[in-house]
Formats: structure tokens, C-alpha cells, sequence
């Protein structure tokens, strides 16, 4: 079947079997940060942004995209959430990197300053292997209090 | 894995829906928030010819209020329940309990009438929507109908629903505003399903309800006769009776402990 889409911000078309994930359509087009960990929906690696929302892209079939905004890590316009990730050193394989930055940008929109648990919270369906998580909340706590110009 | 081959048509109508899935011979699976459907497509546990897509019949998703009830679309995303003025206001217990439904990504697509036409019997909307008296409405081939939520839940995913009913909306009384509403649940991370769980309101229509300690949300007729004696006559009476199950991880006397202990608990901090 045709899609046709907005994928980073380009107008895309591609053609997709139904059975065909939305991740795999995105990572067929080239943007191969979205991963694949556990294709049922539980490790969170292969998290996009679809019409502004975060979304599980092994759950959705990219026939389902027909007219909406996707969105990949490539595409995330959140510079300061990715400099404190390397500053903190939160990865270190990264193959959980773009799912929890997909996780973390929508939490830091919601327009208030969550707190430690609040962050654990949110990024509690998305799995690390490596980092044991303490430098991923530090990176997501610091950049959210930095954008509401608060002291670290 | 990846799903095996299947056709999609995305429809635009109640009618529509229904309509293709009758002339579907069984082959096709309504697909709501696709969180539960997909990654049973993607293990193979289920080989439909054909997804129908409900995500573009506009009319089955939104929350509003119709004179003393609460009205729920089928395809209101979790989300939504989450946020919804209307639900924090007149229906708290289903604002606290969809935050403990799965993590934020999967309540963002999962719907509400997904849930309970899953009947997963470790779900927390389904419990809600029998602490709540909910009724469920559907839409088949042979017509409309509506059927309360007691009748809904008949086993382990098994519920009402006739092969090609789809479930449209969710009618929801006001509760009775000296009503108070618990909610607790036992998992082993944030956002898992159920290993005990229990929506409950208290009050001059009291109602307890358990889940993921059977094959479907439970009633306790007898903890809701005991409510009125406190925390500890409550968890005394509680599950007397009832035949409760075992899983994977506990057995069905561990599961009676918890949920004892949890509703003591519940009481004590609700009194
Ligand atoms: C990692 C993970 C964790 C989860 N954890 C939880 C949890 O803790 N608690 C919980 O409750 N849920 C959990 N879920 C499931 C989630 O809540 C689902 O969204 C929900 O169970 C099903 O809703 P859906 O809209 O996604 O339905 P779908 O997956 O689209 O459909 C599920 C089934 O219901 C049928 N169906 C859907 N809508 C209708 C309708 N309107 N009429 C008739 N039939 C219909 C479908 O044909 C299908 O058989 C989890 C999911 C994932 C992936
Ligand atoms: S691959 Fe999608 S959540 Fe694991
Ligand atoms: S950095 Fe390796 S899985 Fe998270």
C-alpha cells in the first residue's frame, strides 16, 4: 500500500506491506536510530513521535501513518537533551538511547519541572542494559531544570 | 518476530466496521490501539486475514457528559482518560487507576474500549468498569444493544461480545457524591499487569472489586458487606469463599495474603 506522510519534517511516500511496522518503515527510509529490541512493546527502543505523542513504532503499522508527523531521533529538536546524555555519559552501547530520548523529550514538554521519581516514572517502560539509568534521570533532571532556569 | 501476511482497511463508520466484519467469515480483528493486537500479530499467536482500523471512525472516540452519566468512546486513548476533566472530577478512581496502565508511549495509542473488549483479567479498566456499574454498549450485526458490565466479564479474555460486535461506547453513572474511591495494585515494576489489584468505591453504594487474581475482575460481595466495620473486619471477610488463582510467580494463597493485606492497607489510609 502507498503512505504518504511527513517523516522529519520531509514529505515522504513509500509503498508498505500492512504488516510492515512503522519502525521498519522509518529505519527502510533510512533513519536507522529507531530500534528493535523486543517487537511487543516492552523495551521501548523503538519509540517515535507520531502527531506530536510519543508512540511504540513496533506497535503501529506504518500503513497507520498515512497523513500523520513522524518523527525519529534523527528528527528530535532537543540539542540540550542529547548534549547532556554525552556530558553525563547515559549510553554506553546506546541501542536504548533513542527510545529513552523520544521518552524523555515528551516528559520535558509537559511544561513543568518533574522530579527524580517522576522521571523513573516516565522512563520506567523503556529498558537499559548498560547504564544502570542513575545518568540517564541525572541528564533528563538537569536539562529540565536548566530550560526552566533553575540552579542544578 | 514479524507478523504474518494480512490485508487492512482502515473504515470511517460504526457501520462501516461492522459491516466489513460480517462479510469477514470470522477472518478479521477490529484494530483499536493495536498495543495488545500487534504484538499477538507479532508473536504469531494470532493470524487474522484482515485489520479492520478503527482509527479513523471519529464518532467512537471523546469523553462527555450526558445528564447523570459519563460517556466513553471505545476509542478514547488511555491518555485521554488520564487528563480528562471530566473523569477527574466525577470518575477519580479511573483517573488514578489508567495511570498504572502500562507506561506513557502505550497509553498514548492503547484505548479504553480496547481494554475492556480484551478482558485481560489482570487489566485495571475492566475492574473499574464493574466498581463503577458501567454499561457497555455495542453495535453488531443483528442491531444495538447495551449490557452492564456485571454481565460483560466472563472469563480469562472472554466477554459478551457476540463474533462481530463491536463495542462503541461505555455509559458510566455518576457516582453518589458522598462516594469515596480506593485503588491499589501489586506489581513487580511500574506499569506492569496485576499481580493483585483492587478498584473499590465505599460509600452508600459500595463496591469491591479484585483483578489479576482470577480469570476475570472479581466482585466481593463479602468484603463490601464487612466495609462498613473498618480495614480489619473488611480484609477478614475479604475473598471468603472465592476461588482465587495461582500464577506463574505465586500461588493462589500468596495472591489472599496480598490482597488482604492490601486492603487493609487501602482502608486504613482511605479512613
Ligand atoms: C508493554 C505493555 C504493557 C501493558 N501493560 C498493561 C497494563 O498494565 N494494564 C493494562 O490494562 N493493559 C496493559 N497493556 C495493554 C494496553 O492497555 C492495551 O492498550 C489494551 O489492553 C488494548 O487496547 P487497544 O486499544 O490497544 O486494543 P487492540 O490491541 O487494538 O485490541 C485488543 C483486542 O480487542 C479487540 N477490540 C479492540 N477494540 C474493540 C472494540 N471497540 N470492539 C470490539 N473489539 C475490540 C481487538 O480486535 C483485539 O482482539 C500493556 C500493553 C503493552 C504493550
Ligand atoms: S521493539 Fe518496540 S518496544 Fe521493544
Ligand atoms: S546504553 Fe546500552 S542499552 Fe542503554
Amino acid at each position: 500500500m502507498r503512505v504518504t506522510f511527513r517523516l522529519n519534517g520531509e514529505a515522504t511516500v513509500i509503498e508498505a506491506e500492512p504488516r510492515q511496522s512503522l519502525a521498519d518503515a522509518v529505519r527502510a527510509a533510512g533513519f536507522t536510530g529507531t530500534h528493535h529490541g523486543c517487537e511487543h512493546g516492552v523495551c521501548g527502543a523503538c519509540t517515535l513521535r507520531v502527531d506530536g505523542v510519543a508512540v511504540r513504532g513496533c506497535l503501529m503499522l506504518a500503513v497507520q501513518a498515512e497523513g500523520a508527523e513522524v518523527v525519529t531521533v534523527e528528527g528530535l529538536d532537543a540539542p540540550d537533551l542529547k548534549a547532556a546524555f554525552v556530558r553525563h555519559n547515559a549510553l554506553q552501547c546506546g541501542f536504548c538511547t533513542p527510545g529513552m530520548l523520544m521518552t524523555a523529550a515528551e516528559l520535558l514538554e509537559s511544561g513543568h519541572v518533574p522530579d527524580r521519581a517522576e522521571i523513573r516514572d516516565h522512563l520506567s517502560g523503556s529498558y537499559c542494559r548498560c547504564t544502570g539509568y542513575q545518568a540517564i534521570v541525572d541528564s533528563v533532571e538537569e536539562v529540565a531544570q536548566a530550560r526552566h532556569g533553575a540552579k542544578p | 518476530m514479524k507478523a504474518s501476511h494480512f490485508d487492512y482497511v482502515r473504515v470511517q463508520s460504526v457501520e462501516d466496521a461492522v459491516r466489513v466484519m460480517a462479510d469477514s467469515d470470522g477472518e478479521a480483528r477490529f484494530l483499536a490501539g493495536g498495543q495488545s493486537l500487534i504484538p499477538a500479530l507479532n508473536f504469531r499467536l494470532d493470524r487474522p486475514g484482515l485489520l479492520i482500523d478503527l482509527n479513523a471512525v471519529t464518532a467512537l472516540s471523546g469523553i462527555r457528559r450526558e445528564g447523570d452519566h459519563i460517556v466513553i468512546g471505545a476509542l478514547t486513548r488511555h491518555a485521554e482518560v488520564e487528563r480528562h476533566p471530566l473523569i477527574a472530577a466525577h470518575l477519580p478512581l479511573l483517573a488514578e487507576a489508567v495511570q498504572h496502565v502500562a507506561h506513557s508511549a502505550i497509553r498514548n495509542r492503547g484505548t479504553f474500549g480496547g481494554s475492556l473488549a480484551l478482558a485481560d483479567p489482570a487489566a485495571e479498566m475492566p475492574a473499574c468498569a464493574l466498581a463503577l456499574r458501567a454499561v457497555i454498549h455495542v453495535q453488531g450485526p443483528k442491531g444495538r444493544r447495551s449490557i452492564p458490565a456485571d454481565a460483560f466479564f466472563e472469563g480469562s479474555y472472554a466477554t459478551a461480545l457476540a463474533p462481530g460486535e463491536l463495542l462503541t461506547e461505555v455509559h458510566i453513572p455518576l457516582p453518589d457524591p458522598a462516594a469515596r474511591h480506593g485503588f491499589a495494585e501489586l506489581t513487580r515494576r511500574r506499569g506492569d499487569y496485576a499481580m493483585a489489584g483492587l478498584a473499590l468505591m465505599a460509600g452508600p453504594e459500595a463496591r469491591v472489586v479484585w483483578f489479576g487474581l482470577a480469570d476475570r475482575p472479581l466482585r466481593d460481595l463479602g468484603a463490601e458487606a464487612a466495609l462498613a466495620q473498618g480495614p480489619h473486619a473488611a480484609a477478614a471477610a475479604a475473598l471468603d469463599g472465592v476461588e482465587v488463582w495461582g500464577d506463574l510467580h505465586n500461588s493462589a494463597e500468596t495472591k489472599v495474603h496480598l490482597a488482604r493485606v492490601m486492603i487493609r492497607r487501602l482502608l486504613e489510609r482511605m479512613t
